[in-house]
């Protein structure tokens, strides 16, 4: 089931084509990967996705991209509601300057959403963190959480689904610049959580981390592939075969071969993608 | 948000326009070019000849410049080329706190120490004067705009590349040549707008002048003399202003001729300096 | 021959450098001496004159003829003054900083913005005081506090909007980024994120033009008036310390001239406060937000 389809996605920057044509469906509840050499339009594409490219004037978008069977470029689509939908990390963490609790809590409060809706969340949270042995509502003697009310527990179950929650839970209250890199990728993977969205993009998200810190970013992801649709754009060879069900292949702005993981990297039909692939070109 | 950036330029253009307005009356009655080159002051009667002070302020600015010029261009290429990265770390804010001096502040300091100076040198070379006068004027004017002069050629220095001064030195040059020959070739443009402001700011400054250089409506036969510039003008006579018909406009006119040249001046320098420091990125 | 003539050369180049050399360190030992010895004869000659009793008490009786009193009157109205003309002057100029942003204004509009402010900051100070003039002339003012407060509102705009804007500037495009990316609109990325991370930077604005404002002289001189009492309303007259000076350094009598070193001192003393305070807040700002 194709959630997300690119429509002749054609992107330029002034006179220069970034990305051409581009057509592909990317499958639900898995783990995509777009993979190719650098510069060569990755990381526009995906920030095609979530209208972040918005935000430069010289960037123009022809073609469609459908999420959901509506076309997010559409006059009076609801940007707002798409960056909801589609959540970005991007390959800095970049940490906003609050509390790690702030953090969390801004991309709720900033929705404005009501008492109902903050429940309901609530409880799709803790069905989520059912499904994968969490349990919420571990106080451990943290600062600051004495009331138990919604926002509280949806930062500690966002938290707890990046992997960052123990090693935070004392100090929810500290400025968030105070933690280290990898801690930071994965505040960030909760920031993006706790709006809820369907989809979530990924920009790099391990290339400025240390080791561990890149495998507990991977392993999460493998976690939460089962209730969301994840795109990763790695350069990263190694980690796109770790975690990839899909494979986009992108070289110079075109969509070269695109297919399941096990397809492209063991047989991929275009010479580009098996030059690649086998470590030819990187 | 908008707004309040427009509103930010219609202030400049409200400025310009209301002191035209209320210079309208003396411009329209009398010759232009009676007001600009007659010397004769007599606002009791009628005779408004600004001659004396426009020679006055460009007097003043004149000899502070001269004074300032060679000081400021050696103490620049000092800091930016020679100094040791803790010397400049020390003198950089103290040049911005010389800035931050009140300019009445200056004034005294001119009354008590400069005036007395000047004619003392007076006596030494025979010529009789009490000390306010143009030199004293200049003085302290030169002191004022030493920050602005250092600080905006030390920022051109050091736009100039690294590379072209080692392509220098490699040729075998002495440090002092690759300044002559390559810093100062290509900064040349930008000392010349860091001067340039410095005049705007020196052809304005009001109350330190005031005190030190005399206020005598005559053009100065030389530098031991005193003399009137525009600002001190309208700064010792608000008080008959609106008593003497015309009086009142003829003051806003000097406002006027003030801020067109000083903006001028500004207009001219900035620009150029916008231009350098795109240029000096890219 | 040649290899004398190539001597010559290279000592004759060493020599010039050398020359260089001595004009460049007298040049900056002549900048630095130049400020030091404008403390230190400020310093010098106004602590002699210094007393509690001329910080508290306003002028009395023959206080211009060298009686009682003291410079209270000066001190409460120039704190008056700029304090309100900071706070008027953070009121507009943050909406102008934050307007300034390319996600509000176009490349254009931008730059002529920033040229006009450019041309406002470099304006003499004795310009905005005609327009003041002509403004309270405009609204029925008579020389009051008010006059002056919106006065050096003016001068200060364009160095506050200067100085926030160079902190609104350094925002990296990644954490505003961040913010769109989770939905926020500009307005309330502006207000909830950038306007945090530029906190610090709006103190040593406010620092920096504090200190500008309060020693401006040539602004007030005919819009706040002067006045021997501290100012009970907005439409009173108001004192300043730079005017204080300013007149009592014009008369004949040296008690009174004693007291225009004193007044110039404190008037001093706070500039340097604010201005090293600023500085230090500016070095430990800059300590966080590098990465």
């Amino acid at each position: 089931m194709a959630h997300i389809s690119l429509r002749n996605l054609n992107v330029t920057y002034g006179p220069h084509g970034i990305l051409r044509d581009i057509n592909v469906d990317i499958p639900d509840k898995k783990i995509t990967t777009i993979i190719g050499p650098s510069g060569c339009g990755k990381t526009t594409l995906l920030k095609s996705l979530n209208r972040l490219i918005d935000l430069t004037d010289e960037l123009h978008v022809g073609g469609e991209v459908l999420i959901d069977g509506m076309n997010i470029y559409d006059e009076d689509a609801d940007v707002l509601a798409l960056r909801k939908k589609v959540g970005f990390i991007s390959q800095k963490p970049c940490p906003l300057p609050m509390s790690i609790y702030d953090n969390i809590a801004f991309g709720l409060r900033i929705h404005r959403l009501n008492k109902a809706q903050l429940l309901n969340q609530l409880k799709h949270l803790e069905e989520h963190c059912a499904e994968n042995n969490i349990s919420l509502g571990d106080t451990g003697g943290s600062v600051g959480l004495s009331k138990k009310t919604e926002m509280n527990l949806l930062v500690e179950g966002y938290l707890r689904l990046a992997g960052l929650w123990d090693e935070v839970k004392e100090r929810l209250t500290f400025p968030a610049s105070m933690l280290s890199v990898g801690q930071q990728q994965r505040l960030a993977l909760a920031r993006a959580l706790a709006v809820e969205p369907e989809i979530i993009l990924a920009d790099e998200p391990t290339s400025a981390l240390d080791p561990i810190s890149a495998k507990v970013i991977e392993r999460q992801f493998q976690v939460l592939k089962k209730n969301y649709t994840i795109i990763v754009v790695t350069h990263i060879m190694r980690q796109a075969k770790r975690i990839a069900d899909y494979v986009i292949f992108i070289y110079m702005g075109e969509l070269v071969e695109h297919g399941p993981a096990s397809e492209i990297f063991t047989n991929p039909k275009d010479k580009r993608t098996h030059e690649y692939v086998f470590g030819e070109i990187s | 948000m908008r707004i309040a950036v427009i509103g930010a330029n219609a202030l400049g253009v409200l400025i310009a326009l209301g002191l035209i307005i209320k210079s309208w009356p003396i411009l329209t009655s009398k010759p232009l070019t009676q007001l600009l080159f007659s010397s004769e002051w007599f606002p009791l009667k009628g005779k408004f000849g600004f001659y004396p002070f426009i020679i006055g302020t460009i007097e003043v600015t004149a000899i502070a410049m001269a004074i300032a010029i060679p000081i400021c261009l050696f103490s620049a290429i000092y800091l930016s080329e020679y100094a040791p990265k803790h010397v400049r770390a020390i003198i950089r804010p103290v040049i911005d706190i010389l800035a931050g001096i009140p300019s009445v502040i200056f004034g005294l300091w001119g009354v008590i120490v400069v005036v007395p100076f000047v004619r003392w040198l007076g006596e030494r070379l025979g010529v009789h004067t009490t000390g306010y006068s143009l030199l004293s004027g200049g003085i302290i004017l030169s002191i004022m705009v030493f920050p602005i002069i250092i600080s905006v050629s030390m920022e051109v220095m050091r736009t100039v590349p690294i590379e072209a001064r080692e392509t220098c030195l490699s040729l075998g040059t002495t440090k002092w040549e690759t300044v002559k020959w390559v810093v100062l070739r290509n900064a040349m443009r930008g000392i010349i707008a860091a001067i340039v402001l410095g005049f705007a700011r020196a052809f304005g400054e009001t109350i330190a002048v005031l005190m030190v250089v005399g206020n005598v409506a005559k053009v100065p036969n030389s530098i031991f003399e005193p003399a009137y510039p525009l600002a001190s003008l309208i700064a010792n006579n608000y008080g008959e202003m609106m008593s003497i018909p015309m009086y009142d406009s003829a003051l806003m006119l000097a406002a006027l001729i003030l801020f067109m040249v000083v903006a001028g001046f500004n207009v001219g320098a900035h620009y150029t300096l916008w231009r350098l420091r795109r240029r000096g990125l890219g | 021959m040649a290899a004398e003539k190539e001597g010559l050369r290279l000592i004759l180049r060493r020599f010039e450098e050398k020359i260089a050399k001595v004009l460049m360190l007298a040049s900056i030992v002549l900048v630095l001496a130049s400020l030091a010895g404008i403390i230190a004869v400020i310093a010098i000659r106004g602590v002699s004159a210094l007393s509690i009793s001329l910080l508290i008490q306003i002028p009395k009786g023959g206080f211009y003829l060298g009686k009682e009193g003291g410079i209270a009157n000066a001190i409460v109205g120039s704190l008056y003054l700029s304090l309100g003309a900071l706070f008027l002057s953070i009121l507009f100029g943050l909406p102008i900083a934050f307007g300034l942003q390319r996600e509000f204004t176009k490349r254009r509009l931008g730059h002529i913005t920033r040229l006009t402010l450019d041309v406002l900051w470099g304006m003499p100070s004795i310009v905005y005081g005609a327009f003041g003039f002509i403004i309270m002339l405009y609204l029925g003012l008579r020389a009051s506090l008010l006059g002056g407060i919106i006065t050096l509102t003016l001068l200060m705009l364009p160095i506050m909007i200067r100085a926030l804007e160079e902190v609104v500037r350094m925002v990296p495009v990644e954490l505003k980024e961040v913010s769109y990316s989770l939905g926020a609109t500009k307005l309330e990325t502006t207000l909830r994120v950038v306007f945090k991370q530029v906190f610090p930077g709006i103190i040593t604005a406010s620092m920096l033009a504090f200190g500008r404002g309060i020693g401006d002289a040539a602004s007030i001189l005919f819009t706040a008036g002067y006045t021997d009492n501290i100012p009970r309303s907005l439409l009173e007259p108001a004192a300043s310390l730079p005017l204080a000076v300013f007149f009592q350094i014009g008369t004949p009598i040296p008690e009174v001239q004693q007291r225009a070193y004193a007044s110039a001192l404190v008037l001093l003393f706070i500039v340097l406060l604010a201005s090293i305070a600023s500085e230090i807040l500016k070095r430990r700002a800059s300590r966080y937000t590098l990465r």
